[in-house]
Protein backbone atom coordinates (compact mmCIF):
# COMPACT_ATOMS: atom_id res chain seq x y z
CA UNK A 1 0.00 0.00 0.00
CA UNK A 2 1.16 3.50 -0.87
CA UNK A 3 0.50 6.11 1.78
CA UNK A 4 1.04 9.85 1.80
CA UNK A 5 0.78 11.71 5.03
CA UNK A 6 0.65 15.54 5.20
CA UNK A 7 2.96 15.93 2.19
CA UNK A 8 4.14 19.48 1.50
CA UNK A 9 6.29 20.67 -1.41
CA UNK A 10 7.44 24.29 -1.61
CA UNK A 11 9.08 25.80 -4.67
CA UNK A 12 10.01 29.43 -5.15
CA UNK A 13 8.10 30.52 -2.06
CA UNK A 14 4.90 28.80 -3.27
CA UNK A 15 3.08 25.80 -1.86
CA UNK A 16 2.99 23.48 -4.87
CA UNK A 17 1.63 20.58 -2.85
CA UNK A 18 -0.11 21.55 0.35
CA UNK A 19 -0.75 19.01 3.08
CA UNK A 20 -1.82 16.07 0.95
CA UNK A 21 -2.71 12.77 2.61
CA UNK A 22 -3.76 9.77 0.56
CA UNK A 23 -3.70 5.99 0.65
CA UNK A 24 -3.73 3.85 -2.47
CA UNK A 25 -3.84 0.10 -3.00
CA UNK A 26 -2.92 -2.20 -5.86
CA UNK A 27 -5.81 -2.82 -8.23
CA UNK A 28 -6.76 0.85 -8.30
CA UNK A 29 -6.59 3.13 -11.34
CA UNK A 30 -6.42 6.61 -9.87
CA UNK A 31 -6.95 9.62 -12.13
CA UNK A 32 -5.46 12.85 -10.81
CA UNK A 33 -7.53 15.71 -12.18
CA UNK A 34 -7.35 19.46 -11.77
CA UNK A 35 -6.42 22.66 -13.57
CA UNK A 36 -2.92 23.46 -14.80
CA UNK A 37 -0.64 24.32 -11.89
CA UNK A 38 -2.76 22.37 -9.37
CA UNK A 39 0.29 20.28 -8.37
CA UNK A 40 -0.59 17.03 -10.17
CA UNK A 41 2.78 16.50 -11.86
CA UNK A 42 4.64 17.40 -8.67
CA UNK A 43 2.53 14.96 -6.67
CA UNK A 44 3.26 12.21 -9.22
CA UNK A 45 7.01 12.92 -8.91
CA UNK A 46 6.67 12.69 -5.12
CA UNK A 47 4.82 9.37 -5.07
CA UNK A 48 7.28 8.02 -7.65
CA UNK A 49 10.09 8.85 -5.22
CA UNK A 50 11.77 11.29 -7.61
CA UNK A 51 11.17 14.31 -5.39
CA UNK A 52 11.52 14.44 -1.62
CA UNK A 53 8.69 16.19 0.24
CA UNK A 54 9.69 19.26 2.27
CA UNK A 55 7.59 17.83 5.05
CA UNK A 56 5.33 14.84 5.48
CA UNK A 57 6.00 11.22 4.58
CA UNK A 58 5.47 8.87 1.67
CA UNK A 59 5.58 5.17 2.51
CA UNK A 60 5.32 2.01 0.47
CA UNK A 61 4.14 -1.00 2.51
CA UNK A 62 5.14 0.86 5.64
CA UNK A 63 8.67 1.79 4.49
CA UNK A 64 9.59 5.35 3.69
CA UNK A 65 10.37 5.84 -0.02
CA UNK A 66 13.65 7.51 0.93
CA UNK A 67 14.86 4.25 2.51
CA UNK A 68 14.69 2.35 -0.78
CA UNK A 69 17.83 2.03 -2.86
CA UNK A 70 17.33 3.59 -6.29
CA UNK A 71 17.48 0.28 -8.12
CA UNK A 72 15.17 -1.53 -5.70
CA UNK A 73 12.58 1.20 -6.02
CA UNK A 74 13.01 1.14 -9.80
CA UNK A 75 12.07 -2.55 -9.88
CA UNK A 76 8.91 -1.89 -7.86
CA UNK A 77 7.54 1.12 -9.68
CA UNK A 78 7.69 2.66 -13.12
CA UNK A 79 7.34 6.33 -13.99
CA UNK A 80 6.62 8.08 -17.25
CA UNK A 81 6.87 11.86 -17.53
CA UNK A 82 4.62 13.92 -19.77
CA UNK A 83 5.67 13.59 -23.44
CA UNK A 84 8.44 11.05 -22.89
CA UNK A 85 11.10 11.10 -25.59
CA UNK A 86 14.20 9.28 -26.75
CA UNK A 87 17.34 11.26 -27.57
CA UNK A 88 19.07 8.72 -29.83
CA UNK A 89 17.58 6.79 -32.75
CA UNK A 90 17.80 3.47 -30.90
CA UNK A 91 15.44 0.68 -31.98
CA UNK A 92 12.09 0.07 -30.28
CA UNK A 93 13.50 -3.20 -28.98
CA UNK A 94 16.41 -1.35 -27.31
CA UNK A 95 14.04 1.27 -25.95
CA UNK A 96 11.81 -1.35 -24.33
CA UNK A 97 14.91 -3.12 -23.00
CA UNK A 98 15.90 0.06 -21.12
CA UNK A 99 13.02 -0.72 -18.75
CA UNK A 100 15.11 -3.60 -17.45
CA UNK A 101 18.05 -1.33 -16.53
CA UNK A 102 17.54 -1.85 -12.76
CA UNK A 103 17.87 -5.64 -13.16
CA UNK A 104 20.92 -5.66 -15.42
CA UNK A 105 24.53 -6.37 -14.41
CA UNK A 106 26.88 -3.35 -14.70
CA UNK A 107 28.50 -4.65 -17.87
CA UNK A 108 28.05 -7.65 -20.11
CA UNK A 109 25.31 -9.13 -22.24
CA UNK A 110 21.59 -9.15 -21.60
CA UNK A 111 20.46 -12.45 -19.96
CA UNK A 112 18.31 -14.76 -22.18
CA UNK A 113 15.31 -14.58 -19.84
CA UNK A 114 15.23 -10.82 -20.32
CA UNK A 115 15.20 -11.14 -24.11
CA UNK A 116 12.10 -13.35 -24.09
CA UNK A 117 10.41 -10.96 -21.70
CA UNK A 118 11.18 -8.04 -24.02
CA UNK A 119 9.72 -9.96 -26.96
CA UNK A 120 6.55 -10.77 -25.01
CA UNK A 121 6.12 -7.12 -23.98
CA UNK A 122 6.68 -5.89 -27.53
CA UNK A 123 3.95 -8.27 -28.72
CA UNK A 124 1.59 -7.29 -25.91
CA UNK A 125 1.87 -3.65 -26.97
CA UNK A 126 1.37 -4.40 -30.69
CA UNK A 127 4.86 -3.19 -31.55
CA UNK A 128 6.16 -6.30 -33.32
CA UNK A 129 6.15 -4.54 -36.71
CA UNK A 130 8.19 -1.68 -35.24
CA UNK A 131 10.70 -3.80 -33.34
CA UNK A 132 13.74 -2.63 -35.33
CA UNK A 133 12.44 0.84 -36.15
CA UNK A 134 14.34 3.80 -34.63
CA UNK A 135 12.26 5.10 -31.71
CA UNK A 136 12.74 8.66 -32.93
CA UNK A 137 10.70 7.92 -36.08
CA UNK A 138 7.62 6.54 -34.28
CA UNK A 139 4.30 8.39 -34.41
CA UNK A 140 2.87 9.84 -31.19
CA UNK A 141 0.60 6.85 -30.56
CA UNK A 142 3.34 4.34 -31.29
CA UNK A 143 5.81 6.16 -29.06
CA UNK A 144 3.30 6.22 -26.19
CA UNK A 145 2.83 2.46 -26.58
CA UNK A 146 6.60 1.91 -26.75
CA UNK A 147 7.14 4.00 -23.61
CA UNK A 148 4.39 2.12 -21.76
CA UNK A 149 6.03 -1.12 -22.87
CA UNK A 150 9.35 0.26 -21.58
CA UNK A 151 7.72 1.10 -18.24
CA UNK A 152 6.03 -2.30 -17.87
CA UNK A 153 8.65 -4.71 -19.20
CA UNK A 154 10.12 -5.04 -15.71
CA UNK A 155 6.66 -5.99 -14.33
CA UNK A 156 6.48 -3.26 -11.67
CA UNK A 157 3.75 -3.23 -9.02
CA UNK A 158 3.07 0.47 -9.38
CA UNK A 159 2.86 2.72 -12.43
CA UNK A 160 2.90 6.51 -12.27
CA UNK A 161 2.18 8.35 -15.50
CA UNK A 162 2.00 12.09 -16.08
CA UNK A 163 -0.60 12.98 -18.72
CA UNK A 164 -0.26 9.78 -20.74
CA UNK A 165 -2.78 10.83 -23.40
CA UNK A 166 -1.71 14.44 -23.96
CA UNK A 167 -1.41 15.03 -27.70
CA UNK A 168 -2.90 11.68 -28.74
CA UNK A 169 -5.76 11.31 -31.24
CA UNK A 170 -9.01 9.81 -29.85
CA UNK A 171 -8.26 6.27 -30.97
CA UNK A 172 -4.82 6.19 -29.37
CA UNK A 173 -6.02 8.02 -26.27
CA UNK A 174 -8.76 5.43 -25.81
CA UNK A 175 -6.35 2.57 -26.44
CA UNK A 176 -3.88 3.93 -23.87
CA UNK A 177 -6.47 4.55 -21.19
CA UNK A 178 -7.96 1.07 -21.66
CA UNK A 179 -4.49 -0.43 -21.27
CA UNK A 180 -4.03 1.46 -17.99
CA UNK A 181 -7.40 0.18 -16.78
CA UNK A 182 -6.49 -3.40 -17.69
CA UNK A 183 -3.22 -3.04 -15.77
CA UNK A 184 -5.14 -2.06 -12.66
CA UNK A 185 -7.44 -5.04 -13.20
CA UNK A 186 -4.40 -7.32 -13.22
CA UNK A 187 -3.56 -6.11 -9.71
CA UNK A 188 -1.26 -3.14 -10.26
CA UNK A 189 -1.65 0.35 -8.89
CA UNK A 190 -1.90 2.92 -11.67
CA UNK A 191 -1.82 6.65 -10.94
CA UNK A 192 -2.18 8.98 -13.93
CA UNK A 193 -2.85 12.68 -14.26
CA UNK A 194 -5.54 13.29 -16.86
CA UNK A 195 -7.17 16.29 -18.49
CA UNK A 196 -9.76 14.29 -20.42
CA UNK A 197 -12.47 14.04 -17.78
CA UNK A 198 -14.75 11.88 -19.93
CA UNK A 199 -12.09 9.19 -20.19
CA UNK A 200 -11.17 9.64 -16.51
CA UNK A 201 -14.82 9.17 -15.49
CA UNK A 202 -15.26 6.14 -17.71
CA UNK A 203 -12.13 4.19 -16.93
CA UNK A 204 -10.59 5.29 -13.63
CA UNK A 205 -11.66 3.41 -10.52
CA UNK A 206 -11.03 6.48 -8.41
CA UNK A 207 -10.65 10.19 -9.00
CA UNK A 208 -8.50 12.51 -6.92
CA UNK A 209 -9.25 16.17 -7.64
CA UNK A 210 -6.54 18.72 -6.91
CA UNK A 211 -6.79 22.47 -6.68
CA UNK A 212 -3.99 24.83 -5.63
CA UNK A 213 -1.90 22.02 -4.19
CA UNK A 214 -4.66 20.47 -2.14
CA UNK A 215 -6.89 17.45 -2.62
CA UNK A 216 -10.44 18.79 -2.63
CA UNK A 217 -12.26 15.59 -3.55
CA UNK A 218 -11.41 11.91 -3.57
CA UNK A 219 -13.63 8.95 -4.46
CA UNK A 220 -15.15 6.92 -7.26
CA UNK A 221 -16.19 8.91 -10.33
CA UNK A 222 -19.88 8.29 -9.58
CA UNK A 223 -19.51 9.59 -6.03
CA UNK A 224 -17.56 12.76 -6.48
CA UNK A 225 -17.79 14.03 -10.04
CA UNK A 226 -20.47 16.73 -10.00
CA UNK A 227 -20.92 19.97 -11.98
CA UNK A 228 -20.23 21.80 -8.73
CA UNK A 229 -16.85 20.13 -8.23
CA UNK A 230 -15.92 20.80 -11.85
CA UNK A 231 -16.84 24.46 -11.44
CA UNK A 232 -14.73 24.62 -8.30
CA UNK A 233 -11.78 23.04 -10.13
CA UNK A 234 -11.90 24.76 -13.49
CA UNK A 235 -14.10 27.80 -12.99
CA UNK A 236 -16.25 26.65 -15.92
CA UNK A 237 -19.83 25.34 -15.97
CA UNK A 238 -20.04 21.66 -16.83
CA UNK A 239 -22.63 18.99 -17.55
CA UNK A 240 -22.24 15.28 -16.87
CA UNK A 241 -24.41 12.94 -18.94
CA UNK A 242 -24.70 9.20 -18.44
CA UNK A 243 -22.82 6.91 -16.10
CA UNK A 244 -19.96 4.45 -16.12
CA UNK A 245 -18.58 3.69 -19.59
CA UNK A 246 -21.20 5.94 -21.21
CA UNK A 247 -20.45 9.06 -19.16
CA UNK A 248 -19.70 12.27 -21.03
CA UNK A 249 -18.31 15.38 -19.37
CA UNK A 250 -19.11 18.55 -21.28
CA UNK A 251 -17.86 22.02 -20.48
CA UNK A 252 -20.33 24.78 -21.36
CA UNK A 253 -19.45 28.13 -22.89
CA UNK A 254 -20.05 31.08 -20.53
CA UNK A 255 -23.31 32.95 -21.14
CA UNK B 1 19.56 -6.14 -33.54
CA UNK B 2 22.73 -4.63 -35.02
CA UNK B 3 25.93 -5.84 -33.44
CA UNK B 4 28.98 -3.62 -33.21
CA UNK B 5 31.27 -6.65 -33.26
CA UNK B 6 32.11 -6.63 -37.02
CA UNK B 7 32.94 -2.92 -36.81
CA UNK B 8 35.22 -3.50 -33.81
CA UNK B 9 37.07 -6.20 -35.79
CA UNK B 10 37.36 -3.87 -38.78
CA UNK B 11 38.68 -1.01 -36.64
CA UNK B 12 41.20 -3.34 -34.98
CA UNK B 13 42.42 -4.50 -38.40
CA UNK B 14 42.75 -0.91 -39.59
CA UNK B 15 44.55 0.02 -36.39
CA UNK B 16 47.03 -2.87 -36.83
CA UNK B 17 47.81 -1.81 -40.41
CA UNK B 18 48.34 1.82 -39.38
CA UNK B 19 50.41 0.76 -36.39
CA UNK B 20 52.76 -1.18 -38.63
CA UNK B 21 52.85 1.65 -41.15
CA UNK B 22 53.73 4.13 -38.39
CA UNK B 23 56.86 2.06 -37.63
CA UNK B 24 57.94 2.34 -41.27
CA UNK B 25 57.10 5.96 -41.94
CA UNK B 26 59.17 9.00 -41.14
CA UNK B 27 62.14 11.02 -42.27
CA UNK B 28 63.88 7.69 -42.74
CA UNK B 29 61.70 5.02 -44.32
CA UNK B 30 62.52 1.63 -42.87
CA UNK B 31 61.80 -1.53 -44.88
CA UNK B 32 59.31 -3.97 -43.25
CA UNK B 33 61.92 -6.72 -42.83
CA UNK B 34 64.05 -4.44 -40.66
CA UNK B 35 60.98 -3.45 -38.65
CA UNK B 36 60.45 -7.10 -37.72
CA UNK B 37 64.08 -7.69 -36.81
CA UNK B 38 64.13 -4.43 -34.85
CA UNK B 39 61.02 -5.41 -32.90
CA UNK B 40 62.09 -8.90 -31.99
CA UNK B 41 65.88 -8.78 -31.66
CA UNK B 42 66.23 -5.37 -30.01
CA UNK B 43 69.58 -4.92 -31.70
CA UNK B 44 71.76 -1.84 -31.84
CA UNK B 45 71.57 -1.08 -35.53
CA UNK B 46 70.45 2.50 -36.18
CA UNK B 47 67.18 1.36 -37.75
CA UNK B 48 66.48 -0.85 -34.74
CA UNK B 49 67.06 2.02 -32.34
CA UNK B 50 64.80 4.26 -34.41
CA UNK B 51 62.04 1.66 -34.31
CA UNK B 52 62.29 0.59 -30.71
CA UNK B 53 63.18 3.84 -28.99
CA UNK B 54 61.43 6.40 -31.20
CA UNK B 55 58.66 5.03 -33.39
CA UNK B 56 57.25 2.28 -31.19
CA UNK B 57 56.63 4.49 -28.13
CA UNK B 58 55.27 7.18 -30.44
CA UNK B 59 52.83 4.75 -32.07
CA UNK B 60 51.76 3.35 -28.70
CA UNK B 61 51.18 6.89 -27.40
CA UNK B 62 49.10 7.77 -30.46
CA UNK B 63 46.90 4.72 -29.85
CA UNK B 64 46.56 5.32 -26.11
CA UNK B 65 45.89 9.05 -26.40
CA UNK B 66 43.60 8.73 -29.43
CA UNK B 67 41.61 6.04 -27.62
CA UNK B 68 41.26 8.13 -24.47
CA UNK B 69 40.07 11.16 -26.49
CA UNK B 70 37.62 9.12 -28.60
CA UNK B 71 36.22 7.32 -25.58
CA UNK B 72 35.84 10.51 -23.53
CA UNK B 73 34.05 12.19 -26.44
CA UNK B 74 31.60 9.29 -26.73
CA UNK B 75 30.86 9.29 -23.00
CA UNK B 76 30.51 13.09 -22.78
CA UNK B 77 28.16 13.08 -25.79
CA UNK B 78 26.16 10.35 -24.05
CA UNK B 79 26.03 12.27 -20.78
CA UNK B 80 25.14 15.66 -22.23
CA UNK B 81 23.19 14.22 -25.18
CA UNK B 82 24.86 17.01 -27.05
CA UNK B 83 26.45 16.01 -30.37
CA UNK B 84 29.11 18.71 -29.99
CA UNK B 85 30.34 17.59 -26.57
CA UNK B 86 33.98 16.58 -26.19
CA UNK B 87 36.67 16.85 -23.49
CA UNK B 88 37.28 20.41 -24.60
CA UNK B 89 33.69 21.31 -23.72
CA UNK B 90 33.95 20.60 -20.01
CA UNK B 91 37.22 22.50 -19.62
CA UNK B 92 39.24 19.31 -19.06
CA UNK B 93 41.64 20.07 -21.91
CA UNK B 94 41.99 23.72 -20.87
CA UNK B 95 42.80 22.68 -17.29
CA UNK B 96 45.36 20.12 -18.43
CA UNK B 97 46.96 22.67 -20.78
CA UNK B 98 47.15 25.27 -18.05
CA UNK B 99 48.78 22.79 -15.66
CA UNK B 100 51.39 21.85 -18.25
CA UNK B 101 52.00 25.49 -19.17
CA UNK B 102 52.63 26.29 -15.49
CA UNK B 103 55.22 23.50 -15.43
CA UNK B 104 56.97 24.97 -18.45
CA UNK B 105 56.61 28.58 -17.30
CA UNK B 106 58.21 28.05 -13.91
CA UNK B 107 60.96 25.88 -15.34
CA UNK B 108 59.70 22.80 -13.47
CA UNK B 109 59.65 20.86 -16.72
CA UNK B 110 63.38 21.44 -17.14
CA UNK B 111 64.08 20.22 -13.60
CA UNK B 112 62.25 16.92 -13.86
CA UNK B 113 60.49 15.44 -16.86
CA UNK B 114 57.38 14.23 -15.08
CA UNK B 115 56.44 17.74 -13.93
CA UNK B 116 54.46 18.52 -17.10
CA UNK B 117 52.25 15.43 -17.06
CA UNK B 118 51.83 15.65 -13.32
CA UNK B 119 50.69 19.26 -13.32
CA UNK B 120 48.59 18.52 -16.42
CA UNK B 121 46.62 15.92 -14.50
CA UNK B 122 46.33 18.25 -11.50
CA UNK B 123 45.07 21.00 -13.84
CA UNK B 124 42.53 18.68 -15.45
CA UNK B 125 41.30 17.60 -12.04
CA UNK B 126 41.02 21.17 -10.78
CA UNK B 127 39.20 22.33 -13.90
CA UNK B 128 36.83 19.39 -13.66
CA UNK B 129 36.19 20.04 -10.00
CA UNK B 130 35.38 23.70 -10.69
CA UNK B 131 33.14 22.72 -13.61
CA UNK B 132 31.35 20.26 -11.42
CA UNK B 133 30.97 22.65 -8.47
CA UNK B 134 29.63 25.41 -10.75
CA UNK B 135 27.34 23.17 -12.74
CA UNK B 136 26.01 21.29 -9.76
CA UNK B 137 22.26 20.96 -9.45
CA UNK B 138 21.57 22.82 -12.68
CA UNK B 139 21.39 19.86 -15.04
CA UNK B 140 23.31 19.33 -18.24
CA UNK B 141 23.01 22.87 -19.57
CA UNK B 142 24.60 24.32 -16.43
CA UNK B 143 27.38 21.75 -16.72
CA UNK B 144 28.15 22.76 -20.31
CA UNK B 145 28.08 26.47 -19.43
CA UNK B 146 30.37 25.85 -16.47
CA UNK B 147 32.72 23.94 -18.77
CA UNK B 148 32.74 26.85 -21.23
CA UNK B 149 33.54 29.29 -18.41
CA UNK B 150 36.39 27.12 -17.14
CA UNK B 151 37.75 26.74 -20.71
CA UNK B 152 37.64 30.50 -21.08
CA UNK B 153 39.50 31.01 -17.83
CA UNK B 154 42.12 28.40 -18.74
CA UNK B 155 42.63 30.04 -22.15
CA UNK B 156 42.97 33.48 -20.58
CA UNK B 157 45.56 32.28 -18.08
CA UNK B 158 47.54 30.52 -20.80
CA UNK B 159 47.50 33.76 -22.83
CA UNK B 160 48.62 35.63 -19.74
CA UNK B 161 51.55 33.27 -19.23
CA UNK B 162 52.57 33.82 -22.87
CA UNK B 163 52.18 37.55 -22.37
CA UNK B 164 54.39 37.56 -19.26
CA UNK B 165 56.78 34.81 -20.35
CA UNK B 166 60.20 35.41 -18.73
CA UNK B 167 62.02 34.91 -21.99
CA UNK B 168 61.33 34.22 -25.62
CA UNK B 169 62.46 30.65 -25.18
CA UNK B 170 59.79 29.87 -22.57
CA UNK B 171 57.13 31.48 -24.78
CA UNK B 172 58.34 29.44 -27.73
CA UNK B 173 58.26 26.27 -25.68
CA UNK B 174 54.73 26.94 -24.45
CA UNK B 175 53.54 27.74 -27.99
CA UNK B 176 55.19 24.60 -29.27
CA UNK B 177 53.52 22.51 -26.64
CA UNK B 178 50.11 24.10 -27.21
CA UNK B 179 50.27 22.96 -30.84
CA UNK B 180 50.32 19.33 -29.72
CA UNK B 181 52.83 16.75 -30.88
CA UNK B 182 54.01 13.19 -30.36
CA UNK B 183 57.56 13.67 -31.60
CA UNK B 184 60.48 12.97 -29.28
CA UNK B 185 58.28 11.06 -26.84
CA UNK B 186 59.85 8.06 -25.12
CA UNK B 187 58.80 4.94 -23.24
CA UNK B 188 58.89 7.05 -20.07
CA UNK B 189 55.95 9.02 -21.43
CA UNK B 190 54.12 5.80 -22.31
CA UNK B 191 54.53 4.37 -18.83
CA UNK B 192 53.57 7.69 -17.29
CA UNK B 193 50.32 8.04 -19.21
CA UNK B 194 49.22 4.41 -19.63
CA UNK B 195 48.05 3.64 -16.06
CA UNK B 196 46.00 6.83 -15.96
CA UNK B 197 44.37 6.17 -19.32
CA UNK B 198 43.55 2.61 -18.23
CA UNK B 199 42.00 3.78 -14.95
CA UNK B 200 40.10 6.61 -16.65
CA UNK B 201 38.98 4.26 -19.44
CA UNK B 202 37.69 1.67 -16.96
CA UNK B 203 35.70 4.36 -15.14
CA UNK B 204 34.26 5.63 -18.43
CA UNK B 205 33.25 2.14 -19.62
CA UNK B 206 31.49 1.51 -16.30
CA UNK B 207 29.08 4.37 -17.05
CA UNK B 208 27.60 2.62 -20.12
CA UNK B 209 24.34 1.33 -18.64
CA UNK B 210 23.52 4.62 -16.98
CA UNK B 211 24.23 6.50 -20.23
CA UNK B 212 21.84 4.14 -22.04
CA UNK B 213 19.08 4.96 -19.55
CA UNK B 214 19.90 8.65 -19.97
CA UNK B 215 18.75 8.34 -23.61
CA UNK B 216 15.27 8.74 -22.10
CA UNK B 217 16.11 12.03 -20.41
CA UNK B 218 17.11 12.76 -16.84
CA UNK B 219 13.82 12.06 -15.04
CA UNK B 220 13.22 8.73 -16.73
CA UNK B 221 16.84 7.72 -16.11
CA UNK B 222 16.42 8.68 -12.46
CA UNK B 223 13.22 6.63 -12.26
CA UNK B 224 15.20 3.65 -13.59
CA UNK B 225 17.51 3.87 -10.59
CA UNK B 226 20.30 5.95 -12.14
CA UNK B 227 21.99 8.19 -9.58
CA UNK B 228 22.62 11.27 -11.72
CA UNK B 229 25.06 12.90 -9.30
CA UNK B 230 27.12 9.73 -9.10
CA UNK B 231 27.04 9.36 -12.89
CA UNK B 232 28.22 12.94 -13.51
CA UNK B 233 31.03 12.45 -10.98
CA UNK B 234 32.17 9.23 -12.64
CA UNK B 235 32.16 10.80 -16.10
CA UNK B 236 34.03 13.90 -14.94
CA UNK B 237 36.64 11.92 -13.01
CA UNK B 238 37.10 9.38 -15.81
CA UNK B 239 37.50 12.14 -18.37
CA UNK B 240 39.84 14.18 -16.18
CA UNK B 241 42.13 11.22 -15.55
CA UNK B 242 42.21 9.94 -19.13
CA UNK B 243 42.27 13.24 -21.01
CA UNK B 244 44.27 15.18 -18.41
CA UNK B 245 47.16 12.72 -18.57
CA UNK B 246 46.91 12.38 -22.36
CA UNK B 247 46.91 16.15 -22.94
CA UNK B 248 49.83 16.70 -20.62
CA UNK B 249 51.98 14.27 -22.59
CA UNK B 250 50.93 15.16 -26.12
CA UNK B 251 49.83 18.77 -25.79
CA UNK B 252 46.49 20.07 -27.04
CA UNK B 253 44.91 17.75 -29.60
CA UNK B 254 41.42 18.84 -30.53
CA UNK B 255 38.54 17.33 -32.46
CA UNK B 256 39.46 13.64 -32.09
CA UNK B 257 36.98 13.44 -29.19
CA UNK B 258 34.35 15.12 -31.35
CA UNK B 259 34.89 13.32 -34.65
CA UNK B 260 35.55 9.72 -33.52
CA UNK B 261 32.12 9.00 -31.98
CA UNK B 262 30.34 10.68 -34.90
CA UNK B 263 32.19 8.66 -37.51
CA UNK B 264 31.33 5.30 -36.04
CA UNK B 265 27.86 5.99 -34.57
CA UNK B 266 25.92 5.28 -37.83
CA UNK B 267 27.45 1.77 -37.83
CA UNK B 268 26.30 1.06 -34.28
CA UNK B 269 22.79 0.72 -32.85
CA UNK B 270 23.17 4.26 -31.39
CA UNK B 271 23.01 2.94 -27.84
CA UNK B 272 25.58 5.04 -25.91
CA UNK B 273 27.18 2.03 -24.19
CA UNK B 274 27.77 0.40 -27.58
CA UNK B 275 29.51 3.50 -28.93
CA UNK B 276 32.24 3.76 -26.25
CA UNK B 277 34.65 0.99 -27.35
CA UNK B 278 34.28 1.63 -31.11
CA UNK B 279 34.81 5.37 -30.47
CA UNK B 280 38.01 4.58 -28.54
CA UNK B 281 39.26 2.48 -31.47
CA UNK B 282 38.24 5.14 -33.99
CA UNK B 283 40.05 7.77 -31.91
CA UNK B 284 43.19 5.63 -31.93
CA UNK B 285 42.91 5.09 -35.72
CA UNK B 286 42.39 8.82 -36.33
CA UNK B 287 45.26 9.98 -34.16
CA UNK B 288 47.66 7.33 -35.43
CA UNK B 289 46.68 8.20 -39.02
CA UNK B 290 47.11 11.91 -38.34
CA UNK B 291 50.50 11.33 -36.73
CA UNK B 292 51.67 9.34 -39.76
CA UNK B 293 50.40 12.14 -42.01
CA UNK B 294 52.44 14.76 -40.14
CA UNK B 295 55.54 12.67 -40.78
CA UNK B 296 54.81 12.11 -44.47
CA UNK B 297 53.69 15.62 -45.40
CA UNK B 298 56.71 17.89 -45.78
CA UNK B 299 55.97 21.60 -46.01
CA UNK B 300 59.02 23.12 -44.36
CA UNK B 301 59.18 22.53 -40.58
CA UNK B 302 57.44 19.53 -39.03
CA UNK B 303 53.66 19.81 -39.10
CA UNK B 304 52.39 19.69 -35.52
CA UNK B 305 49.88 16.97 -34.73
CA UNK B 306 47.44 19.25 -32.86
CA UNK B 307 47.48 21.72 -35.74
CA UNK B 308 46.83 18.94 -38.23
CA UNK B 309 43.90 17.40 -36.30
CA UNK B 310 42.38 20.86 -35.95
CA UNK B 311 42.76 21.51 -39.68
CA UNK B 312 41.01 18.29 -40.64
CA UNK B 313 38.56 18.44 -37.71
CA UNK B 314 37.27 21.99 -38.23
CA UNK B 315 35.52 21.26 -41.58
CA UNK B 316 33.68 18.47 -39.77
CA UNK B 317 32.63 20.97 -37.14
CA UNK B 318 31.39 23.37 -39.84
CA UNK B 319 29.50 20.55 -41.52
CA UNK B 320 27.82 19.72 -38.23
CA UNK B 321 26.79 23.33 -37.63
CA UNK B 322 25.28 23.51 -41.14
CA UNK B 323 23.42 20.26 -40.48
CA UNK B 324 22.08 21.62 -37.19
CA UNK B 325 20.89 24.77 -38.97
CA UNK B 326 18.99 22.67 -41.47
CA UNK B 327 17.26 20.58 -38.83
CA UNK B 328 16.67 23.44 -36.36
CA UNK B 329 13.09 24.73 -36.26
Amino acid sequence: MLELSSVVINRGGRNIVNNVSLAACTGEFIALVGPNGAGKSTLISVVAGLMKPDSGTVTLDGRSLGEFRGQNLARLRAYLPQNPFCEWPISVERLVALGLTPSLPAIGKMPEAHISRITATIEAFDLSDHRDQPATTLSGGELTRAMLARALVGDPELLFVDEPIAGLDPRHALDTIKRLRRLAETGKLVVASLHDLTLATRYATRIVAMHEGQVIADGTPGEILTPRLLYELFDVDARINGEGERAIVDFLPPD
Amino acid sequence: MRSSFPMIVLLLALLSILFFLSLLAGRVWIPPSEVFSGLFSGGTELSEIIIFELRLPRAVLAVVIGASLGMSGAVLQGLTRNPLAEPFLLGVSAGASLGAVIAIYFGLAAMFAAATPFLGIVGAFSATAITFALGRGGGTLALILAGAAVSGLGGALIALSLNLAPNANAAYEIMNWLMGSLSDRSWDHVFLVLPFVLIGGAILISTGRALDALSLGETQAQSLGVDLLHLRLLVLFGTAIAVGSATSVAGVIGFIGLVAPHLIRPWTDYQPSHVIIPAALAGAVLLLGADIATRIIHIGPELKLGVFTSLIGTPFFFWHVVKLRKTAP
